[in-house]
C-alpha cells in the first residue's frame, strides 16, 4: 500500500479532479451523490497521503533525496516542459495537511449547505479547488505549479462569487481575481526569467544551477529582481501587504470556503512556493530581506486593523493575514523548518476557527457583527469550546499547537537578528507585539461572541454533527499538532529543513516572554470585553482616540487609496488612450474603410448587369491583346505570352 | 478538291461570318437573336477548321472531328440558351437582353 502510494502519488490530486467532473457531468441532479462522490474522492486522497506521509516519515532518505518521477509534457528544440511529482518531506506534509482540511470541510459543508439550489455545483468547486492545490503541492516544476496556481485563482474566484445573486460577492470575487492576477503577472515574469538564463524550471534541477547562477553569466543584482518578481506572486497569493486587500472581502463566499481559502488551499500557496524556491532567495540576501520585512510589517499591519474589526469572519480575515506575515518573516529569515511549522499549525486552528464561525453564522442566520453576539457558548458548547481551544492556540498559549510554530518564529528571528542582521531586531519587535496583539482582538472576539451577556433577540443552537465532528477533529490537531516540534524534541525540523537541520534554541525566556504577549492579550481582552460588561471602557478609548480607531476600522484606507488610484490615475490614462484609440486607431481603419467605400461607389458603375457591355468589353480587350501580338515588339509580346 | 479555290476565300468568308455575329450577339436587344448570333459565330470557326484541315493536312481529319464536337457542343448550347430564355420570359414577359439586368449593383 505504502509503495503503491508513493508511486501514483499523481492520483491524489487526480481524484478529486475526477469527482469535480463526474459531478458536473453525471450526478449533478441529485445532491447527495454529488456530496458522496465528492467526499468518497477527497477522503480517498487522504488515505492516499497519509500511506505517503507513513512512508516518507519512515525513511529519512527522503530529507537528503526526494522521491521525482515526471513525463514529458510538451516541448521543442531546447525547451522541455516535464509534468511531474516531487515528494520529499515538505511536499508530503503539505498533501497530508491539505487532503485532510479538505476532507474535513467537505463534511462540514454537507451540513452548512444543506438544502442549497447549488450544492452539487458547489461540491465539484470544491473538488476542483483541492484537486488544484494538491496538484501544486506535488509539482516537480514551476511551469507546472504555475498552471495549478491558476487553478487555485480559478476556483477561488468561483467559490467567493458562489452567490451570484449577491452584488457584494461578485465584486469580491472580481476582486480576488484581479488582485492576485497583479502578482500572477509578477511571478510569471520571474518563471520566465528562470528558464531564459537557467534553461529549466525543474525545482530539483533549479536548486542545483541557482546557486551558481555567476555562471550563466548574470549578476546579483538580476537575480535580487528575478527573486523578487517571483515573490511578487506569493503577495498577491498568501495576502501580503499591499496586495492583502482581497482576502477579507474573500468573506462573501460561503463559509467552508473561506476555511478551505484561508487554511488549507488557496493563501497558503503562496508560503508553500516561497519556501519551494528558498533556493532562490537563499542566494540573494536582499530579496530575504524584502520577504522578511514584508512578511513582518503585514503581521503586524494586519493585527491592527483586526483589533476594531466587527464582523466575525472579516476578524479571523485579518488575522489570517496576519499569520501569513508570520509565515513569510520566518521564509525570510531563512527557516523553512518554522514557516512550513506555521503553516501546520495555522492550518488547523484556522480551519477550526472559521468553521466555528460558520457555526455561529449558521446558527444566528448569518448575523456577522460580534457585537450582536454573546454567551453564545451554553447553547452551542462544542463550537464555543474548540472556538477556545483555536483562540488558545492562535494566541500562542502552551501547550497549544501555535505556541510552538510562533515560538519558533520569534526564536529563528531573534537569531537572525543575533547573527549580524541588525534589522532582525526590528523584525522581532514587530513580531512579538503582534503576538500580542493577535491574543488580545482573537480574545475580544471570543469575548464577545461565546461570552457575557446573551442578546435575546438570539436563538442559536448547536449545529448538525457533520458540523460539529470536523470542529472535534482539527481542535484535536490545533491541541497536540504542535508537539512534534518542539524545541526539546524537534522531529519538525529534522525533516523539514532548508540547509542545515536547525531550530530556536530551547530558550526559557523567550517562551517566557511569548507566553506573557499571549496572557497579557487574552487578559487585556478579558478586562476590556468581558469584566466590563457596558464596554464603557472600550467605547471612551475609541472616543478619545478617534483618528486612530477610524484608521483601523477603515483599514488604513488602503481600498479607499486604491479605488483612487483606479479612478484618477487609470480613468485619465484609460481616457487619453480612449481618445487615441477613437481619433487615430479608428481613424485610420475608418479611413481605409471610407476610402474602399467611396471607390467602390465610383467603380460600381462599370457593372452595368448587361451582358452585352461586357461581351463587348471582352471582344475589345481580345482585339487588343491580338494587334499587339501580330504587330508589337518583342519584349511586349514576351510579356503577353506569345512571341515565340 | 477543285483547285484555284484559295484558302483566302474560306478564310474570308470566316472573318465576315464572325464580325456579323460578333456584331448581332453585341447590339441585338433580343436573347433569340442573340442566341442565332452566337451560332453564326461557331459557324465560322467550323469553316475556318474545316477549311485548313483542308489545306494544311489533307490526310488527317482533326480539324473535321474538331468542328464536329464543335455542332454538339452548341447544339447543347442553344437548348441550355432557349431553356434559359424561356425561363426567364416566364418570370419577366420579356425576351429583352436590357430587362436581364439583375446581375448589377
Amino acid at each position: 500500500m505504502v509503495q503503491f502510494a508513493l508511486n501514483h502519488a499523481w492520483l491524489v490530486p487526480l481524484l478529486p479532479a475526477l469527482a469535480f467532473v463526474i459531478i458536473v457531468f453525471l450526478t449533478r441532479p441529485w445532491p447527495r451523490v454529488s456530496s458522496t462522490v465528492s467526499i468518497a474522492a477527497i477522503f480517498s486522497s487522504f488515505v492516499l497521503a497519509s500511506s505517503i506521509a507513513y512512508g516518507v516519515f519512515t525513511n529519512p532518505g527522503f530529507i537528503e533525496k526526494p522521491l521525482e518521477y515526471s513525463l514529458r509534457w510538451f516541448g521543442m528544440e531546447g525547451f522541455t516542459v516535464k509534468v511531474g511529482v516531487l515528494l520529499d518531506p515538505t511536499s508530503t506534509m503539505m498533501l497530508f495537511m491539505v487532503s485532510m482540511v479538505a476532507a474535513l470541510i467537505q463534511i462540514y459543508s454537507t451540513g452548512y449547505m444543506e438544502g442549497d439550489p447549488q450544492y452539487s455545483v458547489f461540491f465539484s468547486y470544491l473538488s476542483l479547488f483541492a484537486a488544484s492545490m494538491l496538484g501544486l503541492v506535488i509539482s516537480s516544476n514551476l511551469l507546472q505549479m504555475f498552471v495549478m496556481w491558476e487553478l487555485v485563482g480559478l476556483c477561488s474566484f468561483l467559490l467567493i462569487g458562489f452567490y451570484t445573486f449577491k452584488i457584494s460577492a461578485r465584486e469580491a470575487a472580481k476582486k480576488a481575481f484581479m488582485t492576485t492576477r497583479i502578482g500572477d503577472f509578477g511571478m510569471l515574469l520571474g518563471l520566465l526569467f528562470l528558464q531564459i538564463i537557467f534553461g529549466t524550471l525543474d525545482l530539483t534541477e533549479l536548486a542545483q544551477r541557482v546557486p551558481a547562477f555567476e555562471q550563466f553569466g548574470i549578476s546579483l543584482g538580476l537575480l535580487t529582481l528575478i527573486a523578487i518578481l517571483v515573490f511578487i506572486g506569493p503577495i498577491g497569493k498568501s495576502g501580503q501587504f499591499p496586495l492583502h486587500v482581497w482576502l477579507p472581502d474573500a468573506m462573501e463566499g460561503p463559509t467552508p470556503v473561506s476555511a478551505l481559502i484561508h487554511a488549507a488551499t488557496m493563501v497558503v500557496a503562496g508560503v508553500y512556493l516561497v519556501g519551494r524556491t528558498l533556493f532562490l532567495f537563499a542566494e540573494v540576501p536582499g530579496a530575504m530581506e524584502v520577504v522578511a520585512f514584508i512578511g513582518a510589517f503585514t503581521a503586524l499591519f494586519a493585527a491592527t486593523i483586526a483589533l476594531t474589526q466587527r464582523e466575525i469572519k472579516r476578524i479571523l480575515a485579518y488575522s489570517t493575514v496576519s499569520q501569513l506575515g508570520y509565515m513569510m518573516l520566518a521564509l525570510g529569515v531563512g527557516s523553512l523548518s518554522a514557516g512550513m511549522f506555521h503553516l501546520w499549525t495555522h492550518a488547523f486552528f484556522k480551519a477550526l476557527m472559521f468553521l466555528g464561525a460558520g457555526s455561529v453564522l449558521h446558527a444566528l442566520h448569518n448575523k456577522a457583527d460580534v457585537w450582536d453576539m454573546g454567551g453564545l457558548i451554553k447553547k452551542m458548547p462544542i463550537t464555543g469550546w474548540t472556538f477556545v481551544i483555536g483562540g488558545l492556540a492562535i494566541a500562542g498559549i502552551p501547550p497549544f499547537a501555535g505556541f510552538w510554530s510562533k515560538d519558533e518564529i520569534l526564536a529563528v528571528t531573534l537569531q537572525y537578528a543575533t547573527h549580524g542582521h541588525s534589522l532582525g531586531y526590528v523584525l522581532f519587535f514587530m513580531a512579538t507585539f503582534t503576538a500580542f496583539l493577535t491574543a488580545f482582538y482573537m480574545w475580544r472576539m471570543i469575548f464577545l461572541t461565546f461570552f457575557g451577556k446573551e442578546k435575546p433577540e438570539n436563538h442559536p443552537h448547536e449545529s448538525p454533527r457533520s458540523m460539529t465532528f470536523p470542529l472535534i477533529v482539527l481542535a484535536g490537531f490545533a491541541t497536540l499538532g504542535g508537539l512534534i516540534g518542539t524545541p526539546w524534541a524537534n522531529y519538525w525540523s529534522k525533516w523539514i529543513h532548508f540547509g542545515q537541520p536547525h531550530h530556536g534554541e530551547p530558550s526559557i525566556g523567550l517562551m517566557l516572554l511569548s507566553v506573557f504577549l499571549g496572557v497579557a492579550g487574552i487578559g487585556l481582552a478579558y478586562i476590556f470585553y468581558y469584566k466590563d460588561e457596558e464596554k464603557l471602557r472600550v467605547k471612551q478609548l475609541a472616543e478619545r482616540y478617534q483618528t486612530l480607531y477610524k484608521i483601523s476600522f477603515n483599514k488604513y484606507y488602503v481600498d479607499e487609496l486604491y479605488l483612487w488610484f483606479t479612478r484618477t490615475v487609470v480613468d485619465a490614462g484609460a481616457k487619453v488612450l480612449y481618445w487615441f484609440d477613437i481619433h487615430v486607431v479608428d481613424g485610420i481603419i475608418d479611413g481605409m474603410a471610407g476610402f474602399t467605400k467611396v471607390s467602390g461607389r465610383g467603380l460600381r458603375y462599370l457593372q452595368t448587369g448587361k451582358l452585352q457591355t461586357y461581351a463587348l468589353v471582352f471582344f475589345l480587350a481580345v482585339l487588343v491583346i491580338t494587334v499587339v501580338l501580330a504587330f508589337g515588339n518583342p519584349t511586349s509580346a514576351g510579356i503577353l505570352g506569345g512571341g515565340k | 478538291m477543285a483547285t484555284g479555290l484559295n484558302p483566302s476565300y474560306f478564310i474570308a468568308l470566316s472573318a465576315a461570318l464572325f464580325a456579323i455575329g460578333l456584331y448581332g450577339a453585341i447590339s441585338r436587344k433580343n436573347a433569340i437573336a442573340v442566341l442565332i448570333a452566337i451560332e453564326l459565330m461557331l459557324t465560322a470557326v467550323n469553316i475556318n477548321l474545316v477549311a485548313f484541315n483542308k489545306f494544311l493536312t489533307p490526310e488527317a481529319f482533326i480539324g473535321q472531328i474538331f468542328a464536329i464536337f464543335v455542332i454538339t457542343v452548341a447544339a447543347a448550347e442553344v437548348g441550355l440558351g432557349l431553356a434559359i430564355v424561356i425561363a426567364i420570359y416566364r418570370n419577366r414577359k420579356s425576351v429583352n437582353l436590357d430587362d436581364f439586368d439583375w446581375m448589377k449593383w
